[in-house]
């Protein structure tokens, strides 16, 4: 009897030994069609299999960017009810409004990976996950609706395109929905710097110190330099990625500052200048230091958006709870008259 | 936490009178009524459709993706079912 | 005269509901109601600014519907005072909107009926709007009400709080009368019982009582607000009162 089990407990250990080097060989098959197929620009559906590196790297930047689109409502939400008319309110409501969409948009895109949106924004709440950076920078006058509108939106958008390409099926059907409806957003945001600029002295000063204080932020939404960034190789081999941080923000910087020549501002850069042999702006350091302290929680406004986003969900719960119950109720209801 | 937590719903939209209703997204809610406003306000601000249908994700099944060669690749030799599998003689119409 | 100061009733309804429930962006109980919010909020910033603008060519003094929204002193603000009461809590609101969508949704359809053309073509188009906040904050009154006992005990709360503030949906003065007179108000004597009817069925269905304190508060339609109505306008007229006089 003990012979027997010796015997069965050996032949496991047996299996078990013979099995390694088997699932890793067919680990590195899979993986090696799985690259095949990003390399021939066959997307990758939901129920597909794909190396857990890349589910988990598509979790956080998705969850990422449905963070930052939730949170970017706050700065804007800030002057719904200042709107200085009621063309403005209802278009900045709008546009707000619009923030939360693509929010859905993408926790929906998360959730085909097998994570679960709650989960998520509960990682985003105690600060596991980030969002952007710019969000964290307190808007003072409405000047800023129009900067925001026009920078913030324009840099989005810039990252965002190449997005609508990625090898991630679901992510890339919810940013071409997120492009068309953004081009919408920068618009409106450039017509307000317009108006600012053509209008009064105080007007064009107001739209100035926007300009100023936003101008900075948008560069730093591109995230670090190339050579400072941690995932870029291997999520540009996944077409997860489909630009580098610097290239996308000298393409940028170079769209944008013949628009503000255009409306007269002066860019707050002294380094700036039109290289002609490289046939881009060359522009000044970005303060680095900066971006550190706040993507790390130092800036002006990250404990009041972190707090913003905690508080609605707590005061949700009940109600959240009570449909719960009642859709419950109803069910057991229907279940009784049957 | 998983008591109060709103089922998953998926979004199918009809963009126009004509077309089929396409798959557009998830959104979470508590009833299906309350899914088919989500839905309308998620999904169509912008006048994208016409009719929504939502159905709870957990009860859409699936073909495995790992069965899909036995699944779909033997109708790829299939050709005859195609209707320029054929020769038609020159002269000959509305065929 | 008459005219336009039922316009302002209408339009400051719509623009003072349309600001508080703005307020809510952002900060909405789940995602997807934060959409929903937002969204009765546009159609009500919508409507004020068709009857605001409508108001404004009535006067004929030069006035637009911003200059009248954002341009008034508080007295001359003649929405109900029940639009202008504090969100609360997510129960508040709901709730807020269903007494207010209930007697829109009535009003909206004896409007269509006015021999003021451009009146009637506005009550069409929102009475489409009204009937779908209606559906939706009714909806929500039912599932608070009948949720969990919590969810219960604060939206019968909600309810006890607002109801003081529901005779005032149904204020007639001598102002209305003559434009019923003129045909440009239809007969409305009847709205409030065919309102109680409608609220009635939602609220059995939630198992909310309407409260046994009947007193009741009125106010807004002449120009007397509640203390909340400064605060709410020194937000919505910041812009123009500290930059007068500028294009935006």
């Amino acid at each position: 009897m003990l012979i027997l089990f010796v015997l069965i407990v050996l032949k496991h250990i047996f299996v078990l030994l013979s099995c390694v080097p088997m699932e890793n060989k067919n680990l590195e098959l899979l993986e090696e069609k799985f690259q095949q197929k990003i390399d021939q620009d066959i997307k990758i559906e939901p129920n597909d299999w794909m190396p857990d590196n890349y589910r988990q790297t598509l979790i956080r930047q998705i969850s990422q960017h449905a963070h930052s689109e939730v949170v970017g409502m706050l700065p804007e939400g800030n002057w719904i009810t200042r709107a200085p008319n009621l063309r403005r309110k209802a278009v900045l409501l709008a546009k707000v409004q619009d923030e939360a969409g693509h929010g859905l948009y993408l926790y929906s895109a998360v959730e085909t990976l097998g994570a679960d949106r709650e989960d998520t924004i509960d990682d985003l709440h105690s600060g596991k996950v980030k969002y952007s950076s710019i969000f964290n920078y307190p808007t003072l006058s409405w000047a800023d609706m129009g900067a925001i509108g026009w920078l913030v939106d324009g840099a989005a958008i810039m990252n965002q395109v190449p997005l609508c390409r990625c090898s991630y099926g679901p992510y890339a059907r919810a940013m071409v929905r997120v492009c068309k409806e953004e081009s919408f957003h920068q618009r409106q945001g450039f017509e307000i710097m317009t108006t600012l600029c053509k209008g009064t002295l105080e007007q064009k000063a107001m739209a100035q110190d926007a300009f100023n204080r936003f101008w900075w932020p948008a560069l730093m939404m591109f995230g670090p330099n190339d050579a400072d960034s941690k995932h870029s190789a291997q999520s540009m081999k996944w077409k997860i990625k489909r630009s580098t941080n610097d290239e996308l923000r000298q393409q940028f910087i170079d769209v944008t500052v013949p628009q503000a020549e255009l409306l007269g501002l002066t860019i707050p850069d002294a380094d700036l200048k039109w290289n002609e042999s490289t046939n881009h702006y060359d522009f000044g350091t970005i303060n680095w230091d900066e971006f550190w302290q706040v993507v790390n929680g130092n800036g002006p406004c990250n404990a009041e958006r972190i707090e913003a986003r905690t508080k609605a969900k707590e005061n949700g719960l009940w109600v959240r709870a009570a449909a719960m119950a009642h859709a419950e109720k109803q069910r057991e209801r229907t279940k009784q008259s049957a | 936490m998983s008591q109060q937590e709103w089922p998953l719903w998926e979004v199918f939209i009809r963009s126009k009178k004509g077309l089929n209703h396409k798959h557009v997204g998830s959104l979470r809610a508590p009833d299906a009524q309350l899914a088919v406003e989500n839905a309308r306000d998620v999904y169509t601000r912008r006048s994208e459709g016409i009719s929504i249908w939502v159905v709870l994700s957990n009860d859409i099944v699936a073909s495995d993706p790992s069965e899909s060669p036995e699944l779909f690749e033997p109708a790829d030799d299939k050709v005859y079912r195609h209707p320029t599998f054929y020769d038609v003689p020159d002269g000959i119409s509305h065929m | 005269m008459e005219k336009f100061n039922y316009l302002l009733r209408l339009g400051d309804d719509s623009l003072i509901l349309g600001q508080r429930l703005a307020e809510w962006c952002g900060h909405g109980p789940i995602l997807e109601e934060d959409i929903a919010m937002t969204n009765i909020s546009l159609d009500l910033i919508g409507q004020a600014i068709s009857v605001l603008n409508y108001a404004g060519d009535v006067e004929c003094k030069g006035r637009d519907g911003d200059a009248l929204a954002f341009l008034r002193l508080e007295k001359d603000y003649k929405n109900l005072l029940l639009v202008e009461q504090k969100n609360g809590d997510f129960g508040d609101t709901m709730m807020r909107q269903f007494l207010f969508d209930a007697y829109r949704k009535l009003l909206f359809e004896r409007l269509q009926s006015s021999t003021d053309k451009q009146l009637a073509a506005i009550a069409e188009k929102s009475l489409k709007e009204t009937r779908y906040h209606f559906k939706h904050s009714a909806e929500w009154v039912i599932r608070l009400g009948d949720g969990t006992d919590e969810s219960h005990k604060r939206v019968q709360n909600s309810l006890n709080n607002l109801w003081r503030y529901t005779d005032e949906l149904f204020y007639v003065d001598a102002s209305d009368k003559v434009l019923t007179k003129q045909g440009i108000l239809p007969d409305l004597s009847d709205l409030k019982s065919l309102w109680l009817q409608e609220v009635n069925t939602v609220l059995d269905l939630a198992t909310l009582q309407i409260p046994t304190n009947n007193w009741q508060f009125e106010g807004g339609r002449k120009g007397v607000h509640s203390e909340h109505m400064g605060y709410l306008l020194s937000e919505l007229q910041f812009m123009q009162r500290v930059y007068p006089n500028m294009e935006w």
